[in-house]
């Protein structure tokens, strides 16, 4: 489950600054959702379902988050910014911690450059887990359309 | 450390055969529930978000081919690795046109890097794999850099 930040916020590229956070969201994976996921991307993969294996055999101390899971949370910041004004044309991020099951994690974002001319804007983009990691790092680039 | 022997990287830059995939709007539909999508063109399945492509394009194996660990056996490009347990590394994506339903994609696969590191609990292997998603107009979609890390 997730809880929700509004979408589709109206958005003046003159008035944007750099540096300007944009709304965070806190994911809380279940096994419903990981199952959800796992299911839709057709991975079955025993390390989101099987916690006895997981431990075990893979030696995690839980089920795992998946990784493109988060990747996708991330990609939302982005998506859920730029809502139907903005397109987003690039992101990308780095598994760089593994989550676990139980863990809350943050996913959000930073305006990091905006290119007025060229009408698109640089985001940094992070999952932190509850240690306040970044798990997750990303960027996306936004492209609000041509002058 | 020397795990990636002359076969491994030779495996490098051969391309996959394409797959081809008929966009559905109920499967952009389960994976916008699955992500708990925002956005309504997600959530109706109008658009696909861009992470939909993930795993989209991979073979879809019989079950007697799945490894015990779940894995689809013989699934990923190239010779078999030495080290077996896998994690996602990380995405590059750039999105040329939206993906919508009934759209028919083709997406083709290829190793393009494969380098070892050591971890904090023993040797890595980073295999770096593209892909280049065209519709049936040969027109570029969309193209995804993913890394994934056995240990």
């Amino acid at each position: 489950m997730s809880t929700d930040s509004k979408p589709e916020l109206e958005i003046d590229l003159e008035k944007l600054s750099v540096g300007t956070e944009l709304p965070q969201r806190q994911h809380s994976a279940t096994n419903v959702s990981l199952f959800m996921y796992n299911a839709a991307v057709w991975n079955a993969h025993r390390i989101h379902y099987d916690e006895t294996y997981t431990t075990a055999v893979e030696g995690h101390p839980a089920i795992v988050i998946d990784g493109p899971l988060q990747g996708d949370w991330l990609s939302q910041v982005a998506l859920n910014w730029a809502g139907a004004q903005g397109s987003v044309v690039s992101f990308g991020y780095s598994n760089r911690k593994a989550s676990y099951l139980g863990e809350v994690l943050t996913s959000g974002g930073v305006i990091s450059a905006i290119d007025l001319e060229n009408r698109r804007v640089e985001l940094t983009l992070f999952i932190k887990n509850e240690a306040a990691e970044v798990v997750t790092p990303g960027t996306a680039t936004v492209s609000f359309g041509e002058n | 450390m020397g795990l990636l022997t002359s076969e491994h990287l030779a495996s490098i830059g051969t391309p996959e055969p394409s797959i081809e995939v008929e966009i559905g709007r109920r499967e952009i539909q389960k994976y916008a529930a699955a992500t708990e999508q925002q956005q309504a063109r997600y959530i109706q399945g109008d658009e696909a978000p861009p992470m939909f492509v993930f795993n989209l394009f991979s073979p879809i194996s019989a079950l007697a081919d799945m490894r015990a660990d779940g894995l689809a056996r013989g699934k990923a490009t190239g010779p078999k690795l030495p080290l077996k347990r896998i994690m996602a590394g990380g995405t590059q994506i750039n999105q040329h046109m939206p993906i919508r339903p009934g759209d028919r994609l083709f997406g083709t696969r290829k190793i393009t890097d494969m380098y070892e590191k050591q971890g904090s609990t023993g040797p890595l292997i980073f295999t770096v794999r593209s892909l280049a998603i065209t519709n049936a107009q040969g027109e570029l979609v969309l193209e995804e850099i993913q890394t994934s890390i056995a240990r």
